[in-house]
């Protein structure tokens, strides 16, 4: 009788352990999950503000121009989806920084090529690939401390998902001029 | 866009978060979003806005160094969820996530477009560094992190890992920009113009009664504006008492006073000794279009573009303090043209331009979330 309890109690309690653990392993699993789901939708936001700032360089590279803006277009055509992850190449990507950074740098080449309009849309654009790939390393440094982890190497609970790569550009955006003031604020 | 704010502390204690959420929804209704606030509120609070939604009551808790005013538990974490359910947001904006309080409950019950805003600087954080693993599961959740300064960033990357884009505080300009001096002030004799809490040392106010002693003896006239909360008496104690009658205190100010202090000073100054995060006094005295004398901080030296849109002097040194202000204190035309200069280099922190850039972080969040934010 006695023994016949301690089987029960002990299969209980076996039980009630691998239930715990395959609780804990599946709420690290989902963690997982959304945390390459992130890195998915990071990437997409990054790949669309990759996409608007090339074609913001287009529309003023035609504006433009002139030694400026076949240097521009030439970038922006050489920037562009080309790797498997449908991220630019991040040589070329940079390139194009550098070469808004020389076509924003002169805003009385800007005015007389009646290209002051596009100065705003350019720096947005600019700003917007630098947003988009700090949320994206981001994302991409915590999926993949998280994948170093002991418990998620040993269960193999990434599954067959590739290790995100992180996408390093120099995107310092062009210098803005300085606002000025409002008259009712003077 | 349907924005839902959330605020850890609470809405009827004076604080730089409350502020910094509250003025954010102003600018971004003002741009023509719906924007709901969900913030802890206490007893008698009189009139809060039409988008504020209270979380429940606050209770005291020791929290980074000071006492905060937080809402926890599961009757809250109940209010949390069915505020995120039947908001329907676009985006959740999150503000100082790691926050044990409406903040991080909302991490948990949201899933979705998440943007988290950091504005603790605290090298020794320790709710930071104690929870770090715990928090991880929270904070991963957030798409988006923003940190209102250098050194808040530095921070979170600290304890938390990853990284943060840099949107500085706002300062609503308009707000600031036009004011009568304070009764007296700034009076034939010149003046000096403080502001902060007197009883905290990191503020400098010894540093700056110091310097005002070495320039007293010499300028009859010479008064010194200090307006702010605390204890005077530490500070004033070290001061020659035929100077303290020249002295000036003001106590705690109401907002509108706030403003007329910033134009009350012939020449403001900023002698805080380190600590600071991002120096909102400076960006409000600058919106104001005081002549600024400040310490050469990071933070107040970057605010300042360098001792561009005021001066900077070496931090704690009372007699460069002195000399710097003495020589203002005899050239109008340079406080003028430091005024012309902080008035301009304040728009780059005016809500206006920060809003927008907010607002620019929740477009590319949300180009790659093709979701609404839902509960769990």
């Amino acid at each position: 009788m006695n023994e016949q309890v301690l089987a029960v109690l002990v299969v209980v309690g076996a039980l009630a352990a691998a239930l715990a653990c395959g609780l804990y392993l599946s709420w690290r699993a989902s963690r997982l999950h959304r945390l390459h789901q992130r890195v998915d939708r990071s990437r997409a936001g990054l790949r669309t503000a990759l996409d608007r700032r090339r074609e913001t360089a287009v529309r003023l590279s035609r504006a433009l121009g002139g030694g400026h803006g076949r240097a521009l277009a030439a970038a922006a055509a050489a920037a562009g989806p080309a790797g498997p992850d449908g991220l630019g190449g991040e040589t070329a990507e940079s390139a194009l920084s550098r070469a808004l950074r020389r076509a924003l740098a002169d805003p009385a080449a800007l005015r007389a090529a009646g290209a002051a309009g596009l100065l705003p849309a350019a720096a947005s654009a600019a700003r917007g690939v630098h947003l988009a790939r700090v949320f994206y390393n981001d994302a991409v440094s915590d999926t993949r401390r998280a994948r170093r982890s002991r418990v998620v190497r040993l269960f193999r609970l990434s599954g067959g998902a590739p290790l995100p790569e992180f996408f390093e550009i120099d995107d310092l955006p062009p210098e803005r001029p300085a606002p000025v003031p409002a008259p009712d604020t003077m | 866009m349907r924005i839902g704010l959330v605020c850890p502390y609470s809405w009827d204690v004076p604080g730089g978060v409350q502020q910094h959420v509250g003025d954010l929804a102003d600018a971004l209704i003002a741009r023509g979003h719906e924007v709901s606030v969900l913030a802890p509120v206490g007893d008698g609070t009189a009139d809060l806005p039409d988008h504020l939604v209270p979380a429940g009551r606050p209770v005291p808790v020791p929290y980074n160094g000071s006492v905060a005013r937080l809402s926890f538990g599961p009757r809250t974490a109940a209010r949390v969820r069915r505020w995120i359910a039947r908001g329907d947001f676009d985006v959740l904006h999150i503000h100082e996530p790691a926050a044990p309080s409406v903040s991080l409950l909302a991490c948990w019950a949201a899933e979705g477009p998440l943007v988290g805003t950091f504005h603790t600087a605290n090298p020794r954080s320790r709710a930071m560094a104690a929870g770090s693993h715990a928090l991880r599961s929270a904070l991963e959740k957030v798409h988006a992190r923003i940190a209102v300064s250098e050194a808040a960033r530095r921070t979170l990357v600290e304890h938390v890992g990853g990284d943060a884009v840099l949107i500085p505080n706002g300062v609503a300009v308009r707000r600031f920009a036009a004011a009568p001096p304070l009764p007296g002030f700034p009076g034939g004799g010149g003046s000096l113009g403080f502001l902060g809490r007197l009883d905290e040392p990191r503020k400098g106010l010894a540093v700056l009664l110091e310097a005002f002693a070495l320039l007293a003896p010499h300028r009859p006239g010479l008064r010194l504006l200090v307006a702010g909360p605390g204890d005077p008496g530490p500070a004033l104690a070290a001061l020659p008492a035929g100077l303290r009658g020249r002295v000036v205190l003001t106590g705690r100010l109401d907002d509108a006073d706030k403003v007329r202090a910033y134009h009350s000073a012939d020449l403001f100054c900023a002698p805080n000794l380190g600590g600071e995060s991002f120096g909102i006094v400076l960006t409000e005295a600058m919106a104001a279009g005081a002549a600024i004398l400040a310490s050469d901080i990071p933070a107040f030296s970057a605010v300042l573009g360098g001792g561009a849109a005021g001066e900077l002097f070496t931090t704690g040194d009372a007699a460069d303090l002195a000399r710097r202000a003495a020589a203002l204190l005899d050239d109008p035309a340079r406080r003028a043209a430091l005024s012309r200069a902080a008035r301009r280099a304040v728009l780059a922190y005016d809500w206006d331009t920060v809003a927008a850039d907010i607002v620019h972080v929740y477009e590319t969040v949300l180009h790659g979330a093709g979701t609404r934010v839902r509960t769990r």
